[in-house]
């Protein structure tokens, strides 16, 4: 469990569910410290094997990772903080990254760093050494730097710095013994210091003076506040009272109004210069001689004229294809039909039938909605092929870095919707999981697009599941599919477009890093997908079976019937045969739960190709399943989420119900 | 020309020769025009520029209008002492440290209340090279590369950002493709941004 935890956990950082939300651990830790993208919580992992424990840090929904080393001795704790691009926080992770350095008890901190980019990740490395903790710095994705022929005199930086430097290829654990024998040595902390210019530095001095050394050298902490880190502010506020806050303040605002910019504009300009010092000093880079098949093949995706079609292409092949064709399609017959109808469901009823004597627990296990014959039906012949497939899917263009250029691509268009490219990660993870989905949307950086992106999974994204089920369904009708997909899609920009008018908050901005395209490992691709897979198992198969135990106790207590009769006059407004009532119950539990009762429906031969138009847009839009619903609670707070869950409600009825009228006057629509 | 109120009296006079129609200039007196005259700038009867105090009229408007550009695209001053803070600027700029501010600003042709900057000896060297302009990254060329100048911005959010993705004065960059979003590579890495940011980008291309 753990190791998929960890695995988890580098996957979609951050994303995680939490279990726990212990107190950090006394005792002196080691932070793992570092950019996004750098390859830490590989690292990490590599570091720690399988010994980890993943819990919020307190306060925040913002998780870390903890584990033990067995080279360094059972009382070790190393700690894997959220990604950060400097001392100076932005975001609420690197808030808690920065809380962590100067907080808790600190042996030593590792700062892992991309050996491609020492130019852009060394100023964190000064910063970090200002603080006066012993520093190591791990060069890490050395690999990667070697085959682009970059050269760095590590002797050299080491003796510069002060600190120890050890190449690392996190992947594959080169270096990583070389790592923990520093880590045991714990190295002094270096005396190394940047100057900051005049002004600055007479700011600096003028705090300083005014503060205890604590954990983080009292340099470096006037260096944070004279930034204007209100977090480091806040610290003061309650180690030294109003009065002496007030004071240092003060000198902050005076160095402050000595200046054109920010003092922090100077103080990363400063580190900048000195970090070109060194890296003139240490790095020999080459020419380089550009990989021409993958420019071009990076010039292919994002050129307009060829990007917009490559999308069609990749979602074709991706989404309807492999997910839609052979996921929902072929395993699903396979599994369905071979081993569930024809062989595991009989042997089941018998079984049951012979072992259990009571009738009603009998009904309960294999009965019509029995766990084995629905939950556990549903759960493994239809759901888990389609998501599996989808994530298969979702981590090769993960791999390949094709995802970042999608979202360039779709930036302009999103923009409208009140959205960036940023958020066609979690959009498209919503064509697979809406649950995870709006997990990730964590990553988008203001409430506003966070919110907005949460109501448009809500309603307007199908998950795989549904979604293949459905294609399943109107297959045999192309103006079925073509009514069905045009709702929806206008319902979606409808909404986006609402919410972006209506929704106060700032413009969304866009700015992401493009990772080379590269050929996915399959290995990682499969881990990926299996521990993604995992995740949604365990989170879905629960609620199957709680669904199946509901309806079977809402069957004898005859509850069910009372909700299918409330529900019926519903169903019918739609235009649809009152045994669709059991379908869009089962939607309560799960989206893709109704949606496979309206696939035993159909089988059944109860539905005509207009009542399945109208059902599957009312269920595509329907409520989010109960497992939605409560991460929308815990992202969102209850209120919002019961303000979504209400208007999602109204609007999947009332969308399903112009439909069904509008079909009525214009029958020749659907031929 | 140390005098200050040399200086003010020769960029009035100029300012009268550029646009006789003006009505908001006051006339010149005292001790700065009769330092003037004295130096022969001049002329004692007409009240009017010399040949030879023309140019040095010309110079101190130019230093003037650049300040005011400076404040306005680099300094992000829009506040009503924008005015005041130019006319102490154009005392302070030094011979040659004003084409140092123009080919920082891409030599500017007009200043912000729309006026013509009179040009410098840098402007007529980067249009006869053909090189040397700064502009915002949006403005420049796919493939085009050069040293980013400055960031045109008062957003910290937005500063950490670009600084972030190491867009500092003095980085190198190349960029990549404008549509549809801003593609540039800086270092080893690529990055992509909206309209919004790289407008924030000013970029002194070679």
């Amino acid at each position: 469990m753990s190791l998929s935890t960890s695995i988890r956990e580098r996957l979609f950082p951050g994303t995680n569910v939490a279990r726990s939300a212990q107190a950090p651990a006394a005792g002196p830790a080691i932070l793992l410290v570092g950019n996004p993208n750098v390859g830490k919580s590989a690292l990490f992992n590599r570091l720690t094997g399988q010994y980890v424990t993943v819990s919020n840090y307190p306060g925040t929904t913002v998780e870390i990772s903890r584990g033990r080393c067995s080279a360094l001795g059972a009382d070790v704790e190393i700690i894997d903080t959220p990604g950060m691009y400097s001392l100076l926080p932005i975001t609420d992770e690197e808030r808690v990254a920065s809380d962590m350095l100067s907080g808790a008890d600190v042996r030593c901190v590792v700062h892992v760093l991309d050996a491609k980019n020492l130019d852009r990740m060394l100023g964190f490395t000064l910063q970090l050494i200002e603080t006066g903790l012993p520093v190591l710095v791990a060069l890490n994705m050395a690999d990667e730097a070697r085959d682009l022929g970059i050269k760095i005199d590590v002797a050299r930086l080491a003796a510069i710095l002060g600190v120890p430097v050890i190449p690392t290829v996190s992947i594959s654990g080169e270096g990583v013994a070389d790592l923990v024998a520093a880590i045991k040595k714990t190295p002094p902390p270096s005396p190394f210091r940047v100057e900051y210019g005049n002004l600055i530095e007479e700011g600096i001095a003028g705090i300083a003076g005014r503060l205890s050394a604590g954990t983080v050298a009292a340099r470096a902490r006037a260096s944070l506040l004279l930034q204007g880190d209100s977090r480091e502010r806040e610290r003061v506020l309650q180690e030294k009272g109003d009065l002496e806050t007030a004071r240092i303040l003060q000198i902050v605002a005076a160095t402050r109004t000595r200046l054109n910019h920010s003092p922090h504009y100077y103080v990363t300009l400063a580190l900048r210069a000195r970090v070109d010092q060194i890296v003139a000093e240490c790095v020999r880079a080459p020419q380089r001689a550009p990989n021409r098949f993958r420019a071009a093949l990076d010039r292919l995706c994002t050129h307009p004229l060829t990007g917009y079609p490559i999308v069609v292409l990749v979602l074709y092949f991706a989404l309807y294809k492999f997910v839609g064709g052979f996921g929902a399609g072929t395993l699903v017959n396979f599994l369905e039909e071979s081993v569930f109808k024809h062989t595991l469901i009989p042997w089941a009823v018998r079984g049951v039938a012979a072992v259990v004597p009571w009738a009603p627990l009998r009904s309960l296990l294999a009965g019509e909605y029995g766990i084995i014959t629905l939950g556990l039906r549903y759960a493994v012949a239809i759901v888990l092929p389609i998501v599996g497939t989808f994530f298969l899917a979702f981590a090769v263009l993960e791999d390949t870095g094709y995802l970042p250029r999608l979202a360039l691509l779709v930036d302009r268009g999103f923009k409208k919707i009140g959205l960036n490219g940023r958020a066609v990660i979690p959009i498209v993870l919503g064509f697979g999981c809406d649950t995870m989905a709006t997990l990730v949307t964590r990553t988008l950086e203001t409430r506003r697009e966070r919110l907005i992106c949460t109501i448009l999974l809500a309603l307007a994204i199908p998950c795989s599941a549904q979604l293949g089920v459905i294609l399943g369904l109107l297959s045999g009708s192309g103006a079925a599919l073509a009514v069905w997909a045009g709702v929806v899609l206008a319902i979606m920009l409808l909404t986006g477009f609402l919410s972006a008018k209506l929704l106060p908050g700032e413009q969304p901005m866009f700015y992401m890093e493009l990772p080379p395209l590269r050929l996915p490992v399959l290995g990682n691709v499969l881990i990926k997908t299996y521990s993604r897979m995992v995740w949604y198992f365990r989170e879905i198969l629960p609620l199957f079976i709680l669904a199946s135990v509901l309806i079977w106790i809402g069957q004898i207590t005859s509850i069910f019937q009372l909700l299918i009769r409330c529900t019926e006059p519903l169903v019918r407004g739609l235009g649809l045969p009152d045994q669709a009532a059991v379908a869009f119950l089962f939607g309560f539990f799960r989206r893709d739960y109704g949606a496979a009762g309206l696939y035993d429906l159909h089988k059944a031969g109860g539905l005509t190709v207009h009542q399945l138009t109208v059902a599957a847009i009312t269920l595509t839009l329907f409520l989010p399943c109960i497992a939605q619903f409560l991460v929308m609670q815990k992202e969102r707070g209850t209120r919002v989420a019961l303000w979504i869950a209400a208007g999602v409600f109204v609007t999947a009825f009332a969308v399903g119900w112009l439909t069904h009228r509008a079909l009525l006057l214009l029958p020749w629509v659907l031929g | 020309m140390t005098d200050h109120r040399l200086e003010e009296v020769l960029e009035t006079l100029y300012l009268r020769f550029e646009d006789p129609s003006r009505q908001d200039i006051g006339s010149p007196g005292g001790e700065g025009l009769r330092l003037a005259v004295e130096h022969g700038y001049v002329d004692d009867v007409t009240q009017q520029l010399t040949e030879t105090g023309r140019p040095l009229g010309e110079l101190v408007v130019r230093r003037h209008r650049l300040a005011e550009c400076l404040l306005r695209d680099v300094l992000r001053v829009f506040d009503a002492e924008a005015e005041e803070d130019a006319c102490r600027f154009e005392h302070i700029l030094r011979t040659g440290l004003e084409d140092r501010v123009c080919t920082l600003l891409g030599h500017p042709t007009t200043c912000p209340h729309g006026r013509p900057i009179p040009r410098g000896d840098c402007c007529r060297r980067a249009e006869h090279d053909g090189v040397n302009e700064v502009a915002a990254l949006c403005d420049g060329r796919a493939g085009q590369t050069g040293v980013v100048a400055y960031l045109s911005t008062r957003d910290n959010r937005e500063i950490q950002k670009l600084m972030a993705m190491g867009i500092l004065p003095g980085s190198d960059i190349r960029l990549m493709r404008l549509f549809p979003s801003y593609i540039f590579e800086i270092g080893h890495s690529q990055f992509t941004v909206d309209r919004a940011l790289a407008e924030k980008i000013i970029v002194h291309w070679r």
